[in-house]
């Protein structure tokens, strides 16, 4: 055994950690200026890049990819080198991750506010930007690996299980539900429809939840816990039960997210078993992390990182108390489509993440730069604000959820519902949506008083890129590397069992592609017979519902419930969505469900409506859509796309592709002249007549009244057939 | 609901690779300490400390 000198990098790390924190600081004002826009609807200044639907996924995007993202990988860049007891496999690889993920996020804050968006929720970025965040991914996992494979410890230690399960799973969910046909370069649809695509989106959609805000943060916890409280984990024994059991049941838990829906019952079920088994392996990460402070709480009142990370691993507690119970039917009846959910999750983001976040950071910057850190006062500061701000977020919008409820149900004695105007369900809320925005307020100013004192304790010091380290060598023969001049690939035949593992990857991927389109084209068969595809009008109409996000806002899921029944009309089948590539169910109820709306209201209603809205319904809180008005339809993407649907399985007739802009036409001026007679002029080629299309289209197909006729090359020969 | 058998496949592939990845590291002896590994973490390596403990614990 020699001891071996080498160095851990600390640029790579220190980037990222650098880019957490500034685009935390985006993701977070974004987030706090669409707080506002719903208590400001005007807050948009009439522009469409700034609209609640389009932000949203910005946000989103932002705090979890850009924000924990980066937090992620500067924690896994500092803690993986320490705990292999090896610099990083290459640093070539290190720069590429680096800067490849810092322009994907780039890539998203263009394309979002543009409206470009495929409407999957955390998945809304379009195909060519998935195909880059597969590439960086793999490139993270192969940087992993390899460090990996030339540790100087025999032992994994349990963090690093976390970070492994972490780059298996993430790269899965994301190739599964990316799955779609690309229309133009910054247009797909969803390979899958209706139900099969809510079930889909909804799986990644948890997973993502446990597998890049949960799992490689429980990692970051057992690296940065006991080495800031300088004690070992309470019980190591404990950590790798939990770490097993926790990623072998929260891959089943997706199906919670569509309680009550058009899903078939068993699938729901299994999703609530999976989801309240959960709570035992998310409790024993969470009082691992709580215990290991055992008998040095005394620490926690000086220590400013034990500070953030006791409060994280309260808050990750309590959110993965509350989603178990959240997955339980009678329960996600109430919080569903509420402001409830709202609060869960930035309970987790906010506490969990953001408080990890902040520790680890207060711990980072006094290593990068040899220097304590500057201000232990505006730490504490930043600390209790932090807090304050957390509970000023979550607490209001508790309350908001169960009175949204609340209103939603009620009767009058008399079997009518009590708030038959959906709108005054809203209203009611907005005094709780100001005090949210308060909240969030309070969180910001202390993200800033973070980054002033993080800069002046990096001003103070001198940042040590190469840190020097020593550490015997493995014994010989434990894991072989590469010899010089020896084929990579003979590296990874010496080791059966990752041969094993990547193959099974290489091969998951290869089944997916292969199976999916055979697998899901059959099952397009309509269930009931009245439900046809969608008109090309009402396609394009579709898609702009799409780019503007209307459902951050709009549900089309009606639950059966009398109370939903009544205000909305028959409850939602699983037939009715076979053409909907995507599915736009929606998971959140600022504005009422939109599923039956066809038929509902004149089409002058909606024209002037989205003109603006407070005229047709007062003191509405959704934004001006007057760009609908006067922008021309892109007709000349319809071709592509009736293509791109045939593809999918939908039955447009032969060579439609030929005749759906002569079809939309004509569905356009019947709209016109029918605006017409209202007293409203405008010209048939606008996208507004393209929405209207759509809107009243929504959920009338079941009612037997609508017939389309699409034009074939027969019915053009001989118009009478 | 082809989308649903679709999942499972995929679910249970990625359970069969945690079980393997799991077996793996039980048959390699991950698991048979579990003291020193949340011990040994806590411990830096900067050079100048453990170059004395070596050379004075290591003759060479």
């Amino acid at each position: 055994m020699e001891v071996e000198h080498f160095e851990y990098d600390n640029r790579t790390p220190r980037d990222f950690a650098i880019a957490s924190i500034v685009f935390g600081l985006i993701g977070m004002i974004v987030g706090l200026y669409i707080a506002l826009e719903l208590v400001f609807p005007n807050l948009n200044l009439g522009i469409p890049y700034t609209t609640f639907g389009r932000l949203r996924p910005l946000h989103t995007n932002a705090v979890i990819f850009a924000f924990v993202g980066n937090g992620i990988f500067a924690g896994v860049y500092y803690s993986l080198q320490r705990l292999c007891k090896a610099r990083m496999f290459s640093d070539k690889l290190s720069r590429i991750h680096f800067w490849g993920w810092q322009l994907i996020i780039l890539a998203a804050a263009i394309t979002l506010p543009l409206g470009i968006t495929t409407s999957k929720e955390y998945a809304e970025l379009e195909w060519p930007i998935d195909i880059a965040i597969t590439i960086i991914w793999v490139i993270f996992g192969w940087n992993m690996f390899g460090t990996i494979l030339k540790r100087r410890v025999q032992h994994l230690y349990v963090a690093i299980w976390f970070y492994i399960a972490t780059f298996v799973t993430v790269a899965v969910l994301h190739l599964v539900n990316s799955f779609a046909i690309p229309v133009s370069l910054f247009k797909s649809y969803s390979w899958y429809a209706g139900v099969q695509d809510a079930l889909v989106q909804w799986w990644y959609g948890h997973n993502a939840v446990a597998f890049f805000l949960t799992t490689p943060y429980l990692g970051l916890m057992y690296y940065f816990v006991p080495k800031a409280a300088n004690r070992p984990v309470y019980s190591y024994r404990l950590s790798i039960i939990h770490f097993w059991a926790l990623i072998f049941l929260y891959i089943w838990a997706g199906p919670h997210h569509l309680l009550y829906t058009a899903l078939p019952d068993w699938a729901q079920s299994l999703g609530v078993v999976f989801s309240f088994m959960l709570i035992a392996p998310s409790w024993g990460g969470m009082i691992n992390g709580l215990l290991t402070l055992r008998g040095a709480w005394d620490k926690v009142r000086e220590d400013i990182v034990l500070k953030f990370m006791v409060v994280a691993i309260t808050a990750y507690g309590m959110s993965t108390f509350e989603g178990p119970m959240l997955s339980l039917k009678n329960v996600n009846a109430i919080a569903h489509f509420t402001d409830w959910i709202v609060a869960h999750v930035h309970v987790g983001a906010l506490g969990w993440n953001g408080m990890l976040t902040f520790g680890m950071l207060y711990w980072l910057f006094p290593r990068f730069y040899g220097k304590e850190l500057f201000s232990k006062k505006l730490a504490n500061f930043h600390f209790w604000i932090a807090t304050l701000g957390i509970m000023f977020y979550a607490i209001p919008l508790y309350w908001a959820g169960l009175t949204q409820f609340e209103m939603w149900r009620d009767f009058t004695e008399d079997g009518f519902l009590q708030y038959p105007n959906f709108l005054e369900t809203v209203t009611q809320l907005i005094p709780m949506y100001a005090l949210r925005s308060l909240g969030g307020t309070l969180y910001l100013v202390g993200f800033c008083v973070m980054i002033y004192n993080l800069y002046k304790t990096a001003k103070a010091g001198s940042f040590i890129a190469d840190e020097a380290a020593q550490a015997s060598s493995l014994p010989t023969g434990a894991t072989p590397g590469r010899v010089a001049g020896e084929h990579w690939h003979r590296v990874i035949e010496r080791r059966p069992t990752q041969l094993l593992i990547l193959s099974l990857v290489v091969i998951l991927i290869g089944g997916v592609i292969e199976m999916v389109p055979t697998f899901l084209i059959k099952s397009n068969i309509p269930t009931i017979a009245n439900v046809q595809p969608y008109t090309a009008l009402e396609l394009q109409g579709r898609d702009i519902y799409v780019r503007e996000g209307c459902y951050t806002c709009h549900s089309q899921m009606i639950r059966p419930f009398r109370f939903e029944t009544e205000r909305y009309g028959e409850y939602s089948k699983a037939g009715e969505f076979i053409y909907d590539h995507p599915f736009q169910w929606g998971s959140k109820r600022t504005g009422p469900d939109l599923q039956r709306e066809g038929g509902r209201y004149p089409d002058s209603w909606h024209y002037n409506h989205m003109d603006e809205p407070t005229t047709m319904s007062p003191g509405s809180i959704m934004p001006a859509y007057p760009w609908l008005l006067d922008d021309d339809l892109d007709t000349a993407s319809t071709p592509a796309k009736i293509r791109a649907m045939i593809t999918l399985g939908v039955p447009y007739p032969e060579n439609y592709d030929r005749f759906a802009n002569m079809d939309l036409m004509k569905q356009s001026n019947e709209i016109t002249a029918n605006l017409k007679a209202s007293g409203i002029e405008t010209p048939p080629q606008k996208e507004i007549i393209a929405v209207i299309a759509y809107l009243q289209r929504l959920g009338i197909d079941i009612k037997g009244e609508n017939k389309v006729i699409f034009s074939t090359e027969a019915s053009l020969v001989n118009p009478s057939k | 609901m082809s989308a649903l058998f679709l999942l499972l496949f995929i679910s249970i592939a990625v359970a069969v690779v945690f079980l393997i990845a799991f077996l793996w590291s039980v048959k390699r002896g991950q698991y048979d300490d579990d003291y020193t590994p949340a011990v040994r973490m806590l411990f830096e390596d900067s050079p100048e400390v453990t170059n004395k403990e070596t050379k004075s614990n290591q003759p060479k």
